[in-house]
């Protein structure tokens, strides 16, 4: 049997650049023996990198814009009038592909409906940092819109205990100025 | 002031010309006889021949020495490396050193007393009169001896290339 | 020697040492502005305005790190190398003419140390010396990378000697001195010797990178073949001795280059400014500076652009390309020289030379 195979000549193949250069082994000109004109070249080029804009930005000061739908830290948001949000349904540690959240429910007592809105709530929630891969599959599980991640970023520490974030961590603030912003979360959250 | 460095130096140069014999180690005695070759330059510079300490020390100190210090580090010589003699070349270099001494002796007792050359030019060891003796009076050997050096280089070219034409 | 002669002399003594320092100081931090700049980032910016304490933080560290001396080294030589290394980097500034005079209270004192009348020939001296501070210390460490790196140096310290030495000749036969300082004077205004030699000038530019092992020719501490090369077991001011001793040889070699072939302290236009001497002196002085902070820039520029060589090309460039041209550049020199005063049909004495 007699394959009929047909060779494509190089050029016709799938181009992904035009800056592609074909490999010829032919003999150097004396002027490019010499090395000098090529050498003056690459410095030239150097050179013009020496005035070009800086990549670098200074950190602390200037800070580096995040994408609104950066997945950082986790927040557990409250309502308007500051009850939590979250029902301790278990949706988010099922959902959890590094089995990073474990959770305690509890039944709301009476006198407690302005701290939790629904009548079941999560006493403990804890998030090990250290096994959360970020991939934001709590939030999209989540009925309630409690879990967001958010654009701030895990500080380090010295300790791994220290990486086990509780509630006291993790629940955003009652007072209206200390909210956290998830607007740009929620919108990808709710087009999904 | 001079006078006092001429001793200074020389006994310098005595204390390290003794060190490369003594030395156990053989990177010590190329170090001290390095540090020789710098004292005896010193010596050229107090008798005024500036260009002569300069190139000793180039050629020297700066080309010779070095290539000698690649090859012992190269080589590794130590104390337990070390060939044993035999009692025969033992005895050779007693006899050869020996006769060294009582021909270096003859010739410091005949020599007619190291008394100052009051004769002697201190510009002598300058770069223009040197260059004026070497180019008109003595012209041939000089030339003779370049011719050499060449033939030697040229020799040592041809024994280090490799055999069945050269590599690029 | 007068006293005031001998305590200007000191004076100037100390001033070129810290001078030297100095600029080495601080060409640590140019160094790593200037490879920053040409990456497009920004460098050192955190210790002081521009990061401007960045060399002091440095010091400060090297100072403080822990003094490792390994078990099988020999102790005596692990220290003299880096000892050698910057005293030899130090040395060589004596023979350099900084400016041209001072008139104070009318005595002239020249901005020099010393004039040696073979000023060329010591610089040479030195920097073969020099090649046995990174020698001793690599042997010393008793490590086969330290070793191999030494070897490396000194293979290529001396291969490139020869055709520095054979590159100045040419030089040497223009000019009639071997004295630094005459040489400059030769150069008056912008006669500069670089325009008479140039091929001479390319030469010794080339020698001088490999002379102060600078890219392209940092093979004796090539990361990633030999760890560290010479200095892979130094650590703390040790090391911090053969970093600076590298820095101090940059910022000598350009000095000696600007002095050769770019005119030292000589400008064009330096007569019709109309300037007392002293001024013109000061003005010169600063001007050679200049020329050798650029130079200085040039070495850098070098480093961030062009790779390392490869062992057997670095050879090859020394001993088949250089050597042979400054071999030619001599042989044109001696006939231009020879068409010139033509000398052809006359004999020189002793008498014509020194009138």
């Amino acid at each position: 049997m007699e394959h009929n195979i047909t060779r494509l000549p190089i050029e016709s193949l799938m181009q992904l650049t035009n800056r592609s250069k074909v490999v010829v082994n032919k003999k150097m000109s004396f002027v490019e023996r010499l090395y000098l004109p090529a050498i003056l070249g690459g410095l030239m080029i150097t050179f013009r990198h020496f005035f070009k804009k800086k990549a670098t930005i200074s950190y602390p000061e200037v800070q580096r814009d995040f994408s609104p739908v950066y997945r950082g830290q986790h927040v557990l948001k409250r309502d308007e009038q500051g009850r939590e949000n979250c029902t301790a349904c278990g949706l988010c540690a099922v959902a959890c592909p590094a089995e990073a959240i474990s959770m305690t429910a509890s039944e709301r007592k009476k006198g407690e409906e302005h701290l939790y809105r629904e009548e079941k709530y999560a006493s403990v929630y804890e998030i090990n940092m250290l096994r959360c891969i970020f991939c934001g599959l709590c939030e999209e599980a989540c009925p309630k819109e409690a879990i967001f991640l958010t654009d701030r970023i895990v500080s380090s520490d010295y300790q791994r205990n220290g990486f086990i974030y509780g509630k006291d961590q993790l629940v955003e603030s009652t007072d209206p100025d200390k909210r956290v912003d998830i607007a740009g979360r929620l919108k990808a959250h709710r087009h999904q | 002031m001079s006078q006092y460095l001429f001793y200074i130096l020389s006994l310098l140069t005595a204390f390290s010309a003794m060190m490369v014999v003594f030395s156990r180690k053989p990177v010590y005695s190329v170090l001290y006889m390095i540090f020789c070759f710098f004292t005896i330059a010193g010596h050229y510079i107090l008798l005024n021949a500036q260009f002569l300490a300069a190139v000793h020390v180039i050629v020297y100190s700066g080309a010779i020495m070095v290539l000698f210090l690649y090859v012992i580090m190269m080589l590794n010589l130590n104390k337990e490396s070390e060939p044993h003699k035999s009692n025969i070349a033992k005895t050779a270099a007693v006899v050869s050193g020996g006769l060294l001494l009582m021909v270096l002796v003859s010739v410091f007792k005949s020599a007619d007393g190291l008394a100052i050359n009051p004769a002697f030019d201190s510009q002598i060891g300058m770069v223009e009169v040197l260059g004026m003796v070497l180019y008109e009076k003595y012209l041939l050997p000089f030339e003779v001896s370049a011719l050499l050096f060449l033939t030697a280089m040229i020799g040592a070219t041809m024994l280090g290339k490799k055999e069945g034409g050269a590599q690029s | 020697m007068e006293l005031n002669d001998l305590i200007f002399k000191i004076i100037f003594v100390i001033a070129v040492f810290a001078v030297s320092l100095l600029v080495a100081m601080y060409s640590t931090y140019a160094e790593r502005k200037v490879a920053a700049f040409f990456q497009d980032r920004l460098g050192p910016n955190r210790a002081g305005p521009f990061g401007m304490l960045q060399p002091l933080a440095d010091g400060i560290k090297m100072f403080m790190k822990e003094e490792i001396i390994p078990t099988n080294a020999d102790k005596v030589l692990f220290v003299l190398g880096p000892s050698l290394a910057m005293m030899t980097a130090c040395m060589t500034g004596v023979v350099i003419p900084w400016g041209s005079s001072l008139i104070i209270d009318g005595k002239e004192y020249v901005m020099q140390i010393t004039d040696v009348n073979i000023g060329i020939l010591y610089v040479f001296g030195v920097v073969s010396v020099g090649v046995y501070g990174i020698m001793i210390g690599g042997w010393a460490s008793n490590n086969k990378f330290s070793l191999l790196g030494a070897l490396r140096a000194s293979s290529q310290m001396i291969s490139y000697e020869l055709a520095m030495g054979m590159s100045i000749v040419a030089l040497v036969m223009m000019t009639g001195t071997l004295s630094v300082r005459e040489i400059v004077e030769s150069q008056p205004g912008g006669h500069w010797n670089v325009f008479v030699q140039p091929l001479g000038f390319l030469l010794f530019l080339i020698c001088a990178f490999a002379e102060t092992n600078r890219t392209p020719f940092d093979l004796p501490e090539c990361e990633t073949e030999l760890v560290g090369g010479y200095h892979t077991e130094y650590s703390s001011m040790k090391l911090g001795f053969y970093l600076f001793a590298e820095y101090i040889n940059m910022f000598i070699s350009s000095a000696i280059i600007v002095c050769l072939f770019f005119g030292g302290y000589n400008f064009p236009f330096i007569s019709e400014l109309g300037l007392s001497h002293n001024m013109a002196a000061i003005l010169g002085t600063v001007i050679f500076f200049a020329k050798v902070f650029f130079f200085i820039f040039f070495f850098m520029w070098i480093r961030w652009t062009i790779p390392r060589f490869r062992y057997d090309q670095l050879m090859r460039v020394g001993w088949k390309v250089l050597i042979p041209l400054a071999v030619v550049n001599i042989v044109l020199t001696a006939i231009y020289l020879m068409w010139k005063h033509d000398l052809w049909n006359t004999t020189l004495h002793v008498s014509q030379l020194n009138p």
